[in-house]
């Protein structure tokens, strides 16, 4: 059931998420950029701003309307608020024999942070947060602080209408239109003076929430507008990349010429990986206090580019640039679908936008695929 | 005393060659036998025969001023040791030490090189069993090289 | 072994938190290549594993690393872990004594598999260290000692002090039911045993190739060219199995660093078929 909500429901939205204990994450202009953080009202929402992403490019710009959420996504994802970059597994403490781990630790005394509502999460990155969900709940170890976290996050949807040059969300079949496990979807519609949402619930969470909001039934020509938000959208996504038997592709070209070119340009400054949200991997350090009495073991965003990621005594498996270029890439489109059912990327193009070099990862397909060299 | 040529005809290294052959080399062979500790070649010497090892291990050694006698590989039964009879100027690289009693089958090089030059079949055949020993303790030696246990890199 | 159990706001249990195991015995056995045997501090823990697997092993305020377990399975009081001192965190375990602690999350990984080898030929390669996580296989395999075929254990090390177990490989190799060749890549004067890789040893071992399995671990050039040559002798390539091993920060498939290929080694290794590796194997840098 579609709904029609006024912009200044959405202040509401705020207001009754935060009434209900929820710390509410929107986008929000700082920086020239467009990052996720925590929101207080709708004031802090991006309004009229938009963005331009090329290859290795990236400005925010003031648009004409008021719109919240023209623009496509920004350096950060949500994976940060899920699973945070640096993350205190536990703190032992030394005894007169050996240590203990206690059973609780700091991070998680925090209460005040556990739910989460997440507003304006796009098509691609509502895709990203079900891909980690596999990742880190749905295998035999997982991660409980993401389970805790994603059990209680409130997920408000909205879908794109300013999609950038570096999107190509749908020919990973992961947008423009929202679809998935939301709790409320909205598509932001402005129309002469008028600034609503036509809004729809996922969830029965999202039902309630938005039983508190004043609403009405969306009539046709509201339905209509919202649906040709998403034509149009779909319409200005011009990178793609042909998904079809990529998995054998890549792993049947792993001597391709194209990695020695892409090697010869990554600078496996490890940007990608930072500013993808479905790259998940860690690493783990210990540091203690000065004294040696708490040792504290924590766990932080690691990258596959970085030279020590695959060392074992007597050198790192991979050392060539190429090759860790190659295992990111591989892992993304071809391996993942192995591991976890599906692939890793869902076209959101942060990637494309924050390389200083700008590779592009469609480009790199494509290149691939024309040039396809089947291995014996 | 037993003929040899039954047991040529079995081993390994004569398998495929023809019968005649085989008894043609029978002429040139003869039981060897090797206390522990005795040299079966020495660096230098001619390099009069090669040996059909059927018991007992032999140490492939090198004498250097430095580290004394230094075991390169050992070699036990069934294997081939030498091939210096093969390639002029036919002396030996290295020393041959038996380890333990060892019984071996002696195939005079001289004259089996005489026969190879009079047949050049008889000698293609030998030459490609050879070969195919080389290569295989070309690759073993190869692998020694690598160190592949030293962590140290 | 149980796992650490971490009562958060929730009850969720994390697999990031190790337990507190006491060194009950830490040994030398060649230069640079120690064993220690830990006992749980909490009695009543049972060490159960599986030949083939691994522990992550924690010493406090220095880091953690994956050790396979190289002990007995039957015994279920302690486990034991042999390892060269090679990194930050084995250099400060060497120097670990009898009463010091340590942190164990685990076991982990697949192990060797002992289930497919029943009623077959055995063959153990192993090389240098790799003889630590084939050990507990031999343990095992001994124990119902009837459920085999012919037994062989190759190992090849650098010389002979490097020699890993050696009492317990001399006793073994007295057995009448099992076959042990040792080699060396470099002699010392005075050693009279065989001196080569340890490959040349297959083609003199008592098995049948066309009913075997092997079990194969140490260096990776090492195992490539075990496995030709064991193929070369005519054994099913299906029937070969590699302990594989890589970079790990977490042991539980979760901080990516293991990935071989699509395989995390820590949960679809080590313990690999080769014919599901094979084509990995020959790729560099994958």
């Amino acid at each position: 059931m579609l709904f029609r909500i006024e912009s200044a429901a959405v202040q509401s939205l705020i207001e009754t998420l935060r009434q209900r204990k929820y710390t509410v994450i929107g986008p929000t202009q700082r920086g020239g950029s467009i990052v996720y953080d925590e929101i207080a009202s709708s004031d802090d929402l991006p309004a009229g701003w938009g963005d331009e992403q090329r290859p290795g490019y990236y400005r925010v710009h003031k648009r004409t309307d008021n719109a919240w959420f023209s623009f496509a996504v920004g350096p950060q994802s949500w994976k940060k608020f899920l699973f945070p970059p640096v993350y205190t597994l536990f703190t032992a403490l030394r005894r007169p024999k050996g240590f203990s781990v206690p059973k609780t630790n700091g991070q998680d005394k925090d209460k005040s942070r556990e739910k989460l509502a997440f507003i304006g999460v796009r098509a691609c990155e509502l895709k990203a947060i079900e891909i980690q969900d596999k990742v880190f709940t749905s295998r035999t170890y997982q991660d409980p602080n993401y389970r805790k976290l994603r059990e209680q996050l409130f997920i408000v949807a909205v879908n794109c209408s300013s999609p950038a040059e570096t999107c190509f969300c749908a020919s990973m079949g992961t947008g423009p239109k929202v679809t998935g496990s939301f709790d409320l979807a909205m598509t932001e519609i402005l129309d002469g003076n008028d600034h609503y949402f036509v809004v729809e619930a996922g969830s029965q969470r999202g039902e309630k929430i938005l039983e508190t909001i004043q609403r009405r039934p969306a009539d046709p020509a509201e339905v209509s507008k919202a649906g040709a938000v998403v034509t149009e959208a779909q319409s200005r996504i011009k990178r793609s990349v042909d998904t079809a038997g990529i998995k054998d592709l890549l792993c049947q070209n792993s001597d391709h010429p194209e990695w020695d070119k892409v090697g010869e340009r990554c600078l496996s400054c490890t940007n990608c990986t930072m500013v993808c949200p479905t790259c998940f991997c860690t690493t783990i350090e210990d540091s203690t206090n000065l004294s040696g009495s708490e040792a504290i073991r924590s766990r932080r965003w690691d990258s596959c580019f970085t030279m020590d990621f695959s060392y074992i005594h007597g050198g790192s498996i991979r050392s060539s640039t190429k090759a860790r270029y190659r295992q990111w890439m591989t892992h993304k489109l071809a391996s993942w679908i192995d591991q976890f059912g599906t692939m890793g990327c869902v076209g959101c193009g942060r990637c494309i936008t924050w390389c200083p070099v700008g590779i592009d990862i469609t480009d790199e397909a494509r290149v691939i695929r024309e040039n396809n060299h089947v291995e014996q | 005393m037993e003929s040899l040529e039954p047991i040529l005809t079995s081993h390994p290294f004569f398998r495929d060659l023809d019968q005649k052959y085989v008894h043609l080399v029978t002429g040139c062979a003869s039981n060897v036998r090797f206390d522990a500790g005795k040299f079966v070649f020495r660096e230098g010497e001619e390099a009069q025969h090669f040996y059909l090892i059927r018991q007992g291990k032999v140490a492939i050694e090198i004498f250097t001023p430095h580290r004394g006698h230094i075991t390169i590989e050992t070699l036990d039964e069934g294997n081939i040791l030498g091939w210096s009879w093969l390639i002029p100027p036919y002396l030996w690289h290295f020393d041959a030490r038996a380890l333990e009693t060892t019984r071996a089958i002696a195939l005079d090089g001289k004259c089996l090189r005489k026969k190879c030059e009079e047949d050049h079949d008889l000698g293609y055949e030998f030459l490609k069993r050879f070969a195919h020993i080389m290569e295989q303790r070309l690759t073993s030696t190869r692998i020694q090289l690598l160190d592949v246990y030293d962590v140290h890199a | 072994m149980h796992e650490g159990t971490v009562e958060t706001l929730d009850s969720a249990a994390s697999p990031m938190i190790p337990q507190p195991f006491v060194i009950r015995n830490i040994r030398r056995e060649t230069e640079d290549t120690f064993t220690m045997e830990l006992e749980p501090e909490t009695s009543g823990v049972l060490c159960s594993f599986a030949p083939g697997q691994f522990n992550m092993v924690y010493v406090y305020g220095v880091g953690e690393i994956p050790i396979s377990i190289s002990g007995d399975p039957g015994n279920t009081h302690s486990v034991v872990h042999t390892t060269r001192a090679v990194g930050t965190v084995t250099k400060v375990m060497d120097k670990l004594k009898k009463g010091d602690f340590v942190g164990i999350r685990g076991p982990y990984g697949v192990p060797w598999p002992l289930q497919e080898a029943v009623g077959k030929d055995v063959v153990i390669v192993a090389g240098g260290i790799g003889l630590a996580p084939l050990r507990p296989a031999l343990y095992s395999i001994l124990k119902e000692r009837e459920k085999y075929g012919k037994v062989v254990l190759l190992y090849g090390t650098r010389t002979p002090s490097d020699i890993l177990f050696r009492e317990e490989l001399e006793r073994w190799r007295s057995r009448f039911d099992l076959d042990v060749f040792v080699s060396v890549d470099r002699a010392v004067s005075g050693w009279k045993g065989n001196v080569g890789v340890v490959t040349n040893l297959i083609s003199k071992s008592p098995f049948d190739p066309h009913n075997s399995l092997s079990m194969i671990c140490g260096p990776e050039v090492m195992i490539r060219f075990t496995v030709m040559e064991l193929i070369r002798r005519g054994v099913d390539p299906s029937q070969l199995f590699i302990s594989m091993e890589r970079n790990m920060k977490c042991g539980v498939g979760l901080c990516g660093h293991c990935q071989f290929g699509h395989y995390f080694v820590c949960e679809d290794g080590p313990v690999f078929r080769y014919t599901d590796i094979k084509d990995m194997l020959v790729k560099w840098e994958i």
